[in-house]
Parts: C-alpha cells; structure tokens; sequence
C-alpha cells in the first residue's frame, strides 16, 4: 500500500466501526484484568477515537512501520497503553499473542508505550504534555523534507493541565500547522478529582480557539463523526485542528462509567464476563 | 565562542539539509547568515524551552538534525524532562547548545548562572557532553556532534573569550582530550571555559619551578580514560578545573573513575565552584576571584598541596 494516497471522499463504515470498538475494549478490560494493571477507565474512555484512527483516518501500513510518509499517531496520554497496544496487534503490528506478555517481566509492553522498542508507537509517552512538541516536531520535519504526511496527537484532559501543551499549542499556531490534529479525550476526571476541579480547564474549546486553533466539541464515542473530522485534517482552515472530544471514563461498561474508582482498579474475572456481555462481545 | 558556533552552523547548514536551528528567542542577529541561507531551517521558538526541546526530539526522531540554542539554563534544567524523555530515551540525535556556561553570565545574577548543569546533562543515559574549551573547540565540537547519531550536548562560554588553539583542529574528536601544553611535574586538566586560567596557572606554576601539563578535557562524557590513566601515573598531582560545581561536575566524574577504576591518585585537586549560589553582582573574572579560580589562585593552591 502507498501510504501517501488518500482517500478523503471514503464514508466511515460506522457499522463496522462500533463492532471494532467494541472488540478494542474487550481487549483492553482482559489485559487489564490479566496483569491488574491501573488506567482501564482511561484507556476505555478514548476507544472511539483509537479506533476512528487506526480503522479509518490514519495512512499507516503496519508492515512498514517507519514508512517515511506515513501519518503519525501519538499517543500523549500514555497511561492508555492498554489501548495503543491492543490496536497495534490488532492492526497486525506485532503478533496479537504479545498482548499476552503486558505488564508481565522481561516483555516489551511496559505500562507506559515504549521509545524505539515496539513497532508503531511514535512517540514513548506516559509523562504528560510531551506528545504535542514532538508531534510539531515531526509536522515541521515533514514540510522541511516535502512529505505530507498528517500528525494527530490524542491528549487527556488532565493533561491540559501542562504548560507544554499550551506552549506548543501556541507554536503550532504560529508555525500554522494544518496537518496536525489535537484530539482531547474530555472525560472530566483526572487520576484523583474532577479536571475542572482541579485546574479549570473549561471553556476547553475557547481556549484552544483562543490559542490560534480551529477547535471544535465532539461527541468522543461517535465514532462516525470522529472519523469523518480526523479523516478531513488539513480542513482548509489553515489552523491546526482541536477536537475536544467529550467522553465518558470507562466507556461502554456500566459499572465503570464515570466511576473514577476504574482509573487504578483492574476488573476480577467475574467483572470481566459482565462487561463482554455489555460489550456484546462473548 | 558563539560567533564561532553560529558560523560554523551556517557552514554545516550549508552542506547537509538536515540541520535546523532552533533558538529560544535569543540570538539578535546571531543567526543572520544561517536565516538569510535557509529561512526554512530556522525557528525562534520563543520562550517556550520545554516545547522547544520537544519539537528538536520530534524533528530528529524524523530524520533531520536540529540544534536547540538558548542560555544554560533555560536549554537544560528548564526542561530537563523534555532533554531526558524526549531526547535521551529516544535517543534522538538532538545537538543541544547552551550559550553562558558557569558563570559566563555572572553579572546576570543566579538565575542566569549555570554550575549544575554538567551534573544534570551526564547523569542521562545516551547523553554526550562536551565543554569546549575556545572558540575552535566550539566549531571541532559542532561538527563532531553532526555526525554522532545520538544527543550531544554542548556547554559554551559566550563571546571574547581567548582563542588557545592555533587554528581549526582538523582531529577533534568526542571523548579524546587535547594537549595543549606538555608538562612533567603537574597536570591540569581543563573543561570548558576555564582553559585560559589552566594556562595561566601553567605559567604561574613554571615561575616557580614546576612543569605543568595543560589538558583541554573537552569532553566530560565519555571520559577519555586513557589519558586520565595516563595523567595518574605519570604526574605527582593532577588538578581538575571547571566552571561547575564541585558536586556532580567534571572533577566528581573524574573521582568516580578512580573510585571505579582503582586508579591510585598521588594528589588530586579539584577546582570548581561550591555549593552555593553566587549572589553578588560582578562580571565573570570578579566572581572567579571571589571563588578562587583565577590562574593565580589555581597556581597557588597548587604549589602550597606540593609543598
């Protein structure tokens, strides 16, 4: 596949999408469960938007991963390792067996994704407010070196609270960066409180407005609409693009919505089996 | 020191697309020649250090090759994360080039002072660090560092400083000190700025008598182990001095080398700044002699530890 040939007019198959999502959670909540592992709620709250990305916007081959043309997908909130992980051996990146050895000693799939370790990931994130610099970084190599590759960065609302992020949002603004694309997984909770409790970050959208972006609110577990503003970045605006995306933590298990409990708690066995029936996943 | 470097930018710019200068919106007209050349290339990214850092990591895991320039403090511990994560974890050959080195900025006050930052840069996995000595070093050490395929660091002065070498030094190399003065009784080995008091404390100590050996150790990470081995054995002192503190520095790598190595030291000093902020105002050669890291004060010392 050549990645740089896009296809920008192809309809997302919202149908096909809701289904893979749902499979994506099923297998985050069994990795979690398998190595007890903390950020399930996070990591469920920006399935939509994974899988907008990696099943209908991004141009990536997962057999030619450093394909110079490819787009780039940053994964800025690393605590959703679970996530990015199980979408690359889903995508076929590395065998989906390896989901297996998460958290587990002497693996690759640490808690946080990996630097220079582990096909597809980008970026080796887990610190918050690194993925936006660097995703300027590698916009900016692409104009320097002439390829247009596009660079989408998925961003905690937590992690607005880091003064990187508005540097670089303030940069982006200014190198006028319309391949790059901020996602805001708005879930209202950070590790300990509520996020506008915490720091205010509300009104989120005006801000990234006011910081020189084309920002817009979506509703993040529409898959279809994700898939359709990712798809349409550079959008003509001349702006880079922000998608404050509201969602809800722990997304698609009843017993985990909006429970901020679910940031540490990895689900029992029992818990397991009630969430695939929701998921309607067996 | 950094006229040098901006020349020698401009020069290496010249030959390889892949080098990018980012400034922290310092630098008026210091970058002229290089904007004027590649006005793609350039970036004043503000004052902004830590997303700074961020998009040279972005850039160099991308193929290209960027500089990040700004004072020593603000391009390493204003956003030492960015240098550790982004940079050295990746290992993204980022060169990283700090103007105003120790106490270069000494009028400035504190803020502007920069004694930790050796300590900081080479306790990070895959980090070089260099400190050159004078404005050739400036320009050997630039280019050696555009053709690692790692993060180097590079700790200049500022401007004006005495040139030591003759011309440009065609062998530089990472991690191989220089001889600048041959020597058989003492040897003083030199990082970064203090390389004009090394000399001076030379010719202080040959007033009295005793042969001194001046090293440029230019390179703090990787130590050259071979000369230090060589220096240890052969000298009945040897002298670190820096523009650094004294917790973390060139000399402690030096110490933590004969620790590890077993190397026997006869006498071994360590001159550089303590551990201490240095609140009064004044200008560089006033703060070294209130510290005691003039020549004199270094040749001094020297001879009263042999005496």
């Amino acid at each position: 596949m050549n990645v740089a040939v896009r296809n920008t007019a192809a309809k997302p198959d919202v149908a096909a999408l809701k289904a893979q999502a749902a499979k994506l959670r099923g297998k985050i909540i069994e990795m979690s469960h398998k190595a007890q592992a903390a950020h399930l709620a996070s990591s469920l709250s920006c399935a939509d938007a994974m899988t907008a990305a990696y099943w209908h916007v991004l141009n990536i081959d997962p057999k030619n991963p450093t394909d110079p043309q490819r787009d780039r997908f940053i994964l800025s909130k690393g605590h959703a390792a679970a996530a990015l992980f199980a979408t690359l051996a889903m995508k076929g990146y590395f065998p989906i067996e390896e989901l297996d050895t998460y958290c587990q000693d002497g693996g690759r799939l640490a808690e946080h994704p990996p630097a220079n370790l582990l096909p597809g990931v980008e970026a080796a994130t887990g610190s918050l407010g690194h993925g936006l610099p660097l995703g300027c970084g590698m916009a900016l190599a692409g104009r320097i070196k002439g390829e247009n590759f596009r660079v989408f960065a998925l961003l905690s609302d937590g992690e607005n609270n880091e003064g990187s992020v508005w540097e670089a949002a303030m940069f982006a603004a200014a190198q006028k960066l319309e391949n790059v694309c901020v996602v805001v997984d708005y879930n209202k909770w950070q590790a300990t409180a509520r996020s506008n409790e915490t720091l205010m970050l509300a009104p989120l959208r005006d801000k990234w407005a006011a910081f020189g972006w084309d920002a817009h609110e979506i509703d993040g577990h529409d898959v279809g609409a994700l898939a359709e503003a990712m798809q349409n970045i550079p959008n003509g605006s001349g702006k880079p693009v922000a998608l404050i995306a509201h969602t809800v933590k722990g997304k698609g298990v009843s017993f985990m919505e909006d429970d901020n409990n679910w940031h540490y708690r990895a689900p029992t066995a029992e818990e397991v089996v009630k969430s695939f029936k929701e998921l309607g996943l067996s | 020191m950094r006229n040098a470097f901006a020349d020698e930018l401009t020069k290496l710019g010249n030959d390889d697309p892949r080098v990018v200068m980012l400034s922290g919106d310092i630098g008026n007209r210091l970058f002229d020649k290089f904007k004027d050349k590649h006005p793609s290339r350039f970036f004043n990214c503000g004052v902004a250090e830590a997303n700074m850092m961020g998009v040279a990591a972005g850039m160099a895991m991308n193929g290209l090759r960027p500089v990040a320039y700004t004072i020593t403090p603000f391009v390493t511990t204003r956003c030492l994360e960015q240098i550790r994560t982004d940079v050295c974890y990746h290992e993204a050959p980022v060169t990283i080039v700090a103007v105003g080195a120790g106490l270069a900025y000494s009028g400035l006050g504190p803020t502007h002072h920069a004694c930790e930052d050796i300590s900081f840069l080479r306790s990070i996995p895959n980090m070089v660090v260099i400190c050159p000595g004078d404005a050739f070093e400036v320009r050997g050490a630039l280019r050696a560092a555009m053709q690692q395929d790692r993060p180097v660091y590079i700790r200049m002065g500022k401007k004006g400083e005495p040139v030591v070498h003759k011309g440009p030094i065609t062998d530089f190399k990472i991690g191989k000190a220089i001889t600048i003065e041959e020597g058989s009784d003492v040897c003083l080995l030199s990082t970064g700025n203090m390389l004009p008091e090394a000399i001076e404390a030379a010719h202080k100590l040959k007033e009295k008598g005793i042969s001194a050996e001046v090293v440029s150790f230019h390179t703090v990470k990787p130590l050259d182990e071979d000369k230090l081995k060589q220096a240890f054995s052969r000298f009945k002192l040897v002298a670190t001095i820096e523009e650094h503190s004294l917790i973390g520095g060139f000399g402690a790598a030096v110490s933590e080398w004969l620790v590890d190595s077993e190397t026997h030291a006869k006498k071994f000093l360590r001159f550089g700044t303590p551990d201490a902020f240095f609140k009064k105002s004044g200008e560089q050669e006033y703060a070294r002699e209130v510290l005691g890291l003039t020549g004199h004060q270094i040749a001094d010392k020297i001879i009263h530890a042999l005496s």
